[in-house]
């Protein structure tokens, strides 16, 4: 760093030179200061002197020689000026003029490897959820009379885990997710898959796994044996008790489903031992209450991982989660979270996922050029084998960027990454969250905004607080108990 | 790093940059002519000067020869303005900055004591 003599337009020269605050966030907790660096996401912890700087300079800009003396009191010279020349390497302090950082505007390598296929084996279902966003009010594809089979043929199936091993180029592990509809209207095919793309698999020297999502009505003793035997992971689409779940989560004669339901997940979740199985809640302004659907999840019914997300629909809905409602489902987040914390601290496990996923990613120090691997590192497969985005747009042809035979049209996908990429997201240049939000979901978006490639702000104050929030625990974390942050080195 | 405190993977990462900057601060290889071969282990060269586009009488220099081009690029600025005849944006040594070159005595030696000026 040059630090000779700066000369201003008057000609007058001075030895000194100013500082001011550059881009971070910063939080506390247990009674230290962190910084968060955008867009890098590293995170520093301060000391006090650092500190009184970063105090000091809240106000704006001073010269080097005002900051020293202002703190000449508190701290020696030498501590100031190496805690200063510290503060500026991190780029949390510099020049008043000094330019804006931004993330490197670089598009990933084409040949950028595919890590996990959702295949949409079927986009049949047998429950009619008002919510759903692949038949209901919201959907963007004709699931009902559009050109896609209502199942995936055996054929498509083993296409597809080809044209996954072949896209996954020299990785040696490779995810399969099958999902819908409802998977298990399709379970032959899905027998069949699995053991086709593990034999396959094998053949390649790559390792691969199996995760699945089923709304449980269609178990069988014989079907969990078989999840079971071959360690699929499973994730349960459920809403939480039985009001709750009965509501929205019906059958198409409008029964409630929780009945039918409850002794099946009980019995997987018994007899599946392996993997952690784990619930998908979707939210609505009709059921908030989510204190008591986490503890009627995990207590009762003995989900160790429980996700929730809000409804994805338009505003004018009536289960759309409204302003009000969104303060309220972020402090009960709050609650929760902090009960995670707790267990955190004792080396407890504790299945509220949001906060696992949101942990991982901050002590990773992720930063994104884009709100998911949609396009990128996942891809979904419709039934026809047409090769979308992710499950969400699977059928969509405004969505789709390949066929599994023919594989991925790469210009078409350049272009989806070039849209898509958060340089292009304007609205988020100025929010300190973006290395970990990116912009959000795209299907979401398009939802909202009729344009996958706009930035979700209808969630921006959520997912700064939210975002802020998983800081504070991380933070709480490396203070008390920097242990347990080891498991997600990996 | 000895006052602030790396918390995450990416803060030492960060660390580990800063540490190997610091380190390498002072080698001759800090900026790297067109006619040095690539240094594999301190990751990809980028050449810099002004012969990598085509552009007549650039490829070489002004002997003919290719031992005198622009290089490093810090120069580019100095040397265009001295002795080439493609116009550089310099300060003004009339009225606002007479001593820009006032520590510059041998360009080649001597460009790094050039320095930004700021309104």
């Amino acid at each position: 760093m040059t630090t000779s003599m700066v000369t201003n337009a008057s000609g007058r020269t001075s030895a000194d030179s100013f500082v001011a605050l550059r881009d971070f966030h910063a939080f506390e907790a247990f009674g230290a200061r962190f910084l968060y660096m955008v867009p890098s996401a590293g995170i520093f912890r301060m000391d006090d002197c650092g500190s009184a700087i970063l105090d000091a300079l809240e106000a704006g800009p001073l010269s080097k020689n005002d900051l020293t003396e202002k703190l000449q009191e508190s701290f020696d010279l030498d501590r100031t000026l190496e805690t200063l020349e510290e503060l500026n390497e991190i780029r949390a302090i510099g020049r008043p003029d000094a330019p804006k950082e931004e993330a490197p505007n670089d598009l990933p390598p084409a040949d950028f490897p595919l890590n996990t296929m959702v295949l949409n084996v079927t986009n049949k279902c047998n429950l009619a959820c008002t919510y759903c966003y692949e038949y209901g009010e919201d959907k963007i594809i004709d699931t009902q009379y559009g050109k896609q089979p209502k199942f995936m043929s055996e054929d498509t199936a083993e296409e597809s885990v080809e044209f996954l091993l072949k896209q996954s180029g020299t990785q040696p592990r490779a995810h399969l997710t099958f999902f819908g509809g409802e998977t298990l209207l399709n379970f032959p095919v899905l027998q069949k898959t699995v053991a086709y793309a593990r034999r396959r698999a094998a053949e390649e020297r790559k390792t691969i796994s199996f995760s699945l999502t089923t709304n449980a009505t269609l178990l069988k003793p014989e079907i969990i044996q078989w999840l079971a035997d071959n360690d699929i992971g499973v994730t349960v689409s459920i809403d939480g008790p039985k009001p709750v779940q009965d509501g929205l989560r019906v059958f198409h004669n409008g029964r409630g489903t929780y009945d039918v339901v409850l002794p099946k997940i009980k019995e997987l979740i018994a007899t599946h031992r392996s993997r952690p199985i784990g619930a998908r809640v979707t939210l609505t302004q009709k059921h908030l209450n989510i204190l008591e659907i986490y503890r009627h999840l995990t207590d009762e019914l003995g989900f160790r991982e429980v996700g929730l997300a809000p409804v994805t629909t338009q505003d004018h809905r009536d289960y759309a989660i409204t302003p009000e409602s969104k303060d309220s489902m972020l402090e009960q987040f709050k609650e929760l979270a902090a009960e995670w914390l707790e267990h955190a601290l004792r080396d407890e496990h504790h299945g509220f996922t949001n906060v696992t996923d949101t942990i991982e990613e901050i002590h990773k120090g992720v930063s994104k050029a884009y709100g998911c691997g949609a396009g990128l590192g996942l891809l979904g497969v419709a039934t026809d084998g047409d090769v979308s985005l992710c499950h969400r747009f699977a059928g969509s042809p405004e969505h789709t960027i390949g066929t599994v035979s023919d594989g991925v049209d790469r210009k078409k996908q350049e272009q989806f990454l070039v849209d898509h990429h958060i340089a292009e997201k304007t609205d988020c240049h100025k929010c300190w969250a973006r290395p970990i939000c990116s912009g959000g979901c795209y299907h979401e978006a398009h939802v909202q905004y009729g344009d996958s490639s706009h930035a979700n702000l209808h969630y921006c104050t959520w997912v700064r607080s939210w975002t802020h929030t998983c800081l504070e625990i991380y933070g709480a974390l490396a203070e008390r108990n920097p242990k347990f942050l080891e498991r997600y080195d990996a | 790093m000895k006052r602030l405190k790396p918390i995450n993977q990416k803060a030492s990462r960060i660390e580990a940059f800063l540490k190997h900057e610091a380190a390498t601060a002072n080698d001759d290889l800090d900026v790297v002519g067109l006619r040095t071969p690539p240094h594999e282990e301190s990751g990809p060269h980028f050449p810099l000067g002004c012969s990598l586009q085509f552009s007549p009488g650039w490829e070489v220099d002004n002997r003919g020869g290719t031992a005198g081009l622009c290089q490093p690029v810090e120069r580019d600025i100095f040397d265009c303005h001295i002795s080439c005849f493609w116009p550089a944006h310099v300060p003004d040594q009339l009225n606002h900055s007479p001593d820009w070159t006032g520590k510059c005595a041998a360009a080649q030696k001597d460009w790094r004591k050039l320095d930004l000026i700021f309104p």
